[in-house]
């Protein structure tokens, strides 16, 4: 007290009534207090910032930086800068391209009818039907199932001696179509769409929830019928629903790599080969880390650039208000 | 024959009847209100006329036609809704052209039609917004456009005017009165408002637990009610009920209560007798209960409520059931914790027999 007396004399004089000292202490505990809030909050975030700096933003850094080097297949030996000759080199490799085909394709095959199948599956089981909770059950257990699980199911399936897929469609004894270069892509984008179902199911599922009966009421009232009540009443007051479910499929798509690994390891002759397994197999049997990162780099910049440009297409179109 | 009938229809919900053995008829160009507490049925009546819900027994009957089996697209009633239910992605415009889109009707026709209506409805400066874009009013008119656009044999509607605030809610209420008057249609209204079944409808059903408790016009209603429930819902303050038994006093029947006696004409004793009640309740309007030092119901006044307009006298009887004076406001008002005598009209008395609730007479 007697340390700040002077320097209080050179403030404003406080009120008559507010005790000498009085005034310059709730700035200062103010202040203090603020320190302690931002504390507190790095404090909270401290445990996510570490996770993702160590699994996310350190490995995206390491990608982009290794790309700039060649990587010999052997540890311990030096990497040498080339700048940007193996990212153009890889860019317009036909690998890289067939690649890039390959996992368009396989996106374009598996969102679509993801979305609308589970879509028609919601709306199914929407219905006031005896017994629809057996369904809502069953068409939302593929949830519950791995992508292992489910790869190998449909491996034997399409067995080309004992699976029962081979043998309704005539091919037993033959070619198996995980080999047959025409529909490999095909029988892996299925298995995919079968393994998605059930949360495309449960996405649809509530978001059909969220259309006010009322809504649907008057729909029936005025006269629409189902398909009127379809595409006028209820897809638009899901739009905020699909636009979701497209968005986390494509990525999704975009990220396969189980079922390609299990059923046909690229194959055949790079059919199934999409980006990510590509990757992969750059790393783990190539042995070529740069090749690996350039590609990586590019998943990340594509998947980044679908994502905004969806959400920018999309948004517009999305009916959020009531 | 009615334009819209209910022939012993009966509505279960699982182990929940809903509705209970309804048989009313709906007249050409009539006003009717479905009056009662919430969960008493009336909104799922108004859903099976509407087709929305199917009857688990019974028939109803649209323009002679029976409508058991038919879609609620083709009965030709149209909705409207307590939320309003507008499209929320449309404009006004597209939602009152909707219903005519189903059914049609071509383009040009369309257009000239919701302007018709627009205007009718003081519209036409909202037809280009989306319902987030509008007043509650405004919503409202525009399910009320979307109904009458169609032109169709009967309106539904369900509770239209509570979601607007009190004051819009009266000039509504005066406008829908008009509006039916002037398009000489049939309106089947569903309320839990006592003020807008009473100003509103032709006549009023009254319906409690699933059942209709009676049919008749609002002042049918209000001076004769069927039964205890009817004689309890309707009116504010609610009528005063004062329990006691019929007894014989110098030759005449008259009902005793622990607070005195409540005297009966000559034709009320006749009823009372026929109707073999041991325990009788008076109604008694407020408005009908006079403060006289003559009276022969003893009480004390617990409470003054003052309105401006007028005073309501909440009085104690001596046995402790509560009696609602209505006072004009010029009248004398007596101060609390005064003790005064209650004398009623004797030709305005309602009786009902205690046991069953029912009306005497």
């Amino acid at each position: 007290m007697s340390l700040a007396a002077p320097l209080e004399q050179l403030g404003p004089t406080p009120p008559a009534d507010v005790p000498p000292g009085a005034t310059r202490r709730p700035p200062r505990s103010r202040r203090h207090h603020q320190r302690m809030e931002v504390l507190l909050a790095l404090g909270l975030l401290l445990p996510s910032l570490v996770i993702f700096g160590v699994f996310v933003f350190y490995p995206l850094l390491r990608q982009i930086y290794l790309s700039f080097f060649l990587t010999p297949p052997f540890p311990g030996e030096p990497r040498h800068y080339v700048g940007f000759s193996q990212i153009q080199q890889v860019l317009g490799s036909h690998d890289f391209l067939n690649s890039l085909w390959v996992t368009a394709l396989f996106v374009l095959y598996t969102v679509p009818i993801g979305l609308i199948l589970g879509l028609l599956l919601a709306v199914l089981a929407h219905q006031q039907l005896a017994g629809i909770r057996f369904f809502r059950t069953v068409f939302s257990s593929t949830v519950a199932t791995s992508v292992a699980v489910a790869s190998v199911i449909f491996f034997t399936l399409l067995n080309p001696q004992i699976g029962l897929f081979s043998y309704w469609f005539g091919r037993t004894g033959q070619l198996s179509v995980l080999d047959d270069p025409r529909w490999a892509l095909l029988a892996v984008s299925a298995v995919t769409i079968w393994q998605n179902l059930g949360l495309s199911f449960i996405v649809m599922s509530a978001g059909l929830q969220a259309v006010p009966d009322d809504l649907l009421e008057a729909s029936r009232v005025d006269g629409a019928g189902a398909w009127t009540r379809m595409r006028h009443v209820i897809l638009p007051m899901l739009s905020p629903t699909l636009f979701f479910a497209i968005v986390v499929g494509t990525i999704l798509s975009l990220e396969a790599f189980g079922q390609i690994d299990i059923l046909t390891a690229g194959g055949p002759v790079q059919h199934t080969n999409v980006l990510v397994y590509a990757i992969y197999d750059q790393v783990f049997n190539q042995n070529d880390q740069g090749r690996a990162a350039v590609m990586t780099v590019a998943l990340f910049v594509i998947t980044l650039v679908f994502t905004l440009v969806q959400i920018r297409l999309l948004e517009r179109r999305v009916t959020y208000e009531r | 024959m009615g334009l819209v009938a209910l022939k012993e229809v009966t509505k279960r919900f699982g182990e929940v009847e809903a509705v209970r053995d309804v048989t009313l008829e709906i007249e050409d160009r009539e006003f009717l209100v479905l009056l009662g507490p919430s969960g008493c049925g009336k909104s799922t009546v108004l859903r099976l006329i509407a087709g929305l819900e199917h009857p688990t027994e019974g028939t109803i009957e649209i323009g002679d036609r029976v409508v058991n089996d038919v879609e609620p697209n083709e009965r030709d009633v149209a909705m409207v809704f307590q939320s309003y239910a507008l499209y929320p992605q449309m404009t006004a415009r597209r939602n009152i052209e909707f219903p005519l889109k189903n059914q049609g009707v071509p383009k040009d026709e369309r257009a000239q039609k919701v302007q018709e209506v627009a205007e009718a409805l003081e519209l036409t400066e909202v037809l280009d917004r989306r319902p987030a874009q509008m007043s509650g009013g405004q919503r409202q008119r525009v399910a009320l456009a979307r109904a009458i656009v169609r032109r169709p044999e009967a309106f539904l509607m369900d509770e239209p005017l509570s979601n607007l605030d009190a004051k819009l809610r009266t000039q509504t209420r005066t406008e829908l009165i008009e509006l039916q008057r002037r398009l000489a249609t049939t309106v089947v209204y569903v309320t839990h408002d006592q003020v807008e079944g009473m100003t509103m409808g032709h006549r009023v059903a009254v319906m409690d637990r699933g059942v209709i408790q009676q049919v008749a016009r609002p002042s049918e209603i209000y001076d004769h009610p069927a039964n205890l429930f009817v004689a309890g819902f309707i009116g504010n303050p609610p009528m005063n009920t004062v329990t006691g038994s019929p007894c014989t006093r110098d030759g005449a029947l008259v009902i005793e209560t622990p607070s005195g006696d409540i005297p009966l004409t000559p034709a009320q004793q006749d009823a009372v007798r026929r109707s073999d009640a041991s325990d009788v309740v008076a109604g008694l309007r407020p408005e009908h209960v006079l403060l006289a030092p003559d009276g022969p119901l003893r009480a004390s006044v617990a409470v003054i409520e003052a309105l401006g307009y007028e005073n309501h006298v909440v009085c104690r009887l001596e046995d402790g059931q509560q009696v609602i004076v209505r006072l004009a406001a010029e009248k004398t008002v007596p101060r609390e914790g005064e003790n005064v005598h209650l004398r009623a009209d004797p030709d305005r008395l309602h009786l009902f027999d205690a046991a069953t609730g029912l009306g005497i007479s």
